[in-house]
């Protein structure tokens, strides 16, 4: 049984970045951190970005950035982001992004579940405002509880 | 009837579109597979999709392809992607 749906150690709140790429980074890096992926992940997330550009900016004010499955994965995991002050991404919608997560998966089929779970959530308003306004990373923690 | 949700690498955006896609077409009664899939599979000549979800900036990448495309803004709002499907599927 998962327990949360994003590591607590997947966490974090900053106050600003100098660009969205650099955001990238720091969100995968989380995934790094929390032992969910290894450190070429953070590099191949940033390939990604540089070859397709920001489409993965989902929803106003939410990215989820991510790479193809990979030997550099551990285990499926989620990382979030969040940026007291936004960054533009340069999306044709959605600009400026606060809240960055990243996503990794060993292979296209053991996030699935995750995946699920994390729509459901973030479909219901509430919590995306309650995301949006929390200034500590345990306000953030305690809502990915399941 | 077929459908494919795209993203870049064909397990982020794409699986939760897809994840979406399957309430909203099980909310209407409609019987359709989803599939998610990378741009890569999305512009197979091959590809039997008959509508192709995706995000803004990938529209001009599948601008060759026979499939109806249907662009979502915001991935997590059910009622805009009901509205859309129901308007593509009519």
């Amino acid at each position: 049984m998962r327990t949360s749906l994003i590591d607590p150690a997947a966490i974090s709140i900053q106050d600003s970045v100098v660009s969205f790429s650099e955001a990238i980074s720091l969100s995968t890096q989380l995934l790094v951190k929390s032992g969910h992926a290894k450190a070429s992940y953070v590099s191949r997330v940033k390939e990604n970005f540089e070859r397709l550009g920001p489409y993965f900016v989902v929803a106003p004010a939410i990215a989820l950035a991510h790479a193809a499955p990979g030997e550099d994965v551990v285990s499926p995991g989620l990382s979030l982001l969040k940026l007291n002050q936004p960054v533009v991404s340069g999306a044709l919608e959605n600009d400026p992004v606060s809240l960055l997560f990243s996503l990794c998966t060993p292979d296209s089929n053991s996030h699935i579940e995750l995946m699920g779970e994390f729509a459901k959530l973030m479909g219901d308003p509430e919590i995306v405002n309650s995301l949006l306004n929390a200034s500590a990373e345990s306000v953030i923690r305690e809502i990915f509880q399941t | 009837m077929l459908i494919y949700a795209v993203c870049g690498a064909g397990i982020g955006t794409s699986v939760l579109l897809k994840s979406n896609a399957d309430r909203v077409l099980s909310d209407l009664d409609i019987e359709a597979t989803v599939k998610a899939v990378s741009i890569e599979d999305a512009v197979n000549p091959d590809s039997l999709a008959q509508i192709l979800l995706i995000t803004p900036e990938l529209e001009s990448k599948v601008s060759e392809i026979r499939s109806e495309v249907v662009v979502v803004k915001n991935i997590f709002d059910l009622s805009e992607l009901t509205q859309k499907l129901s308007q593509a599927l009519s």
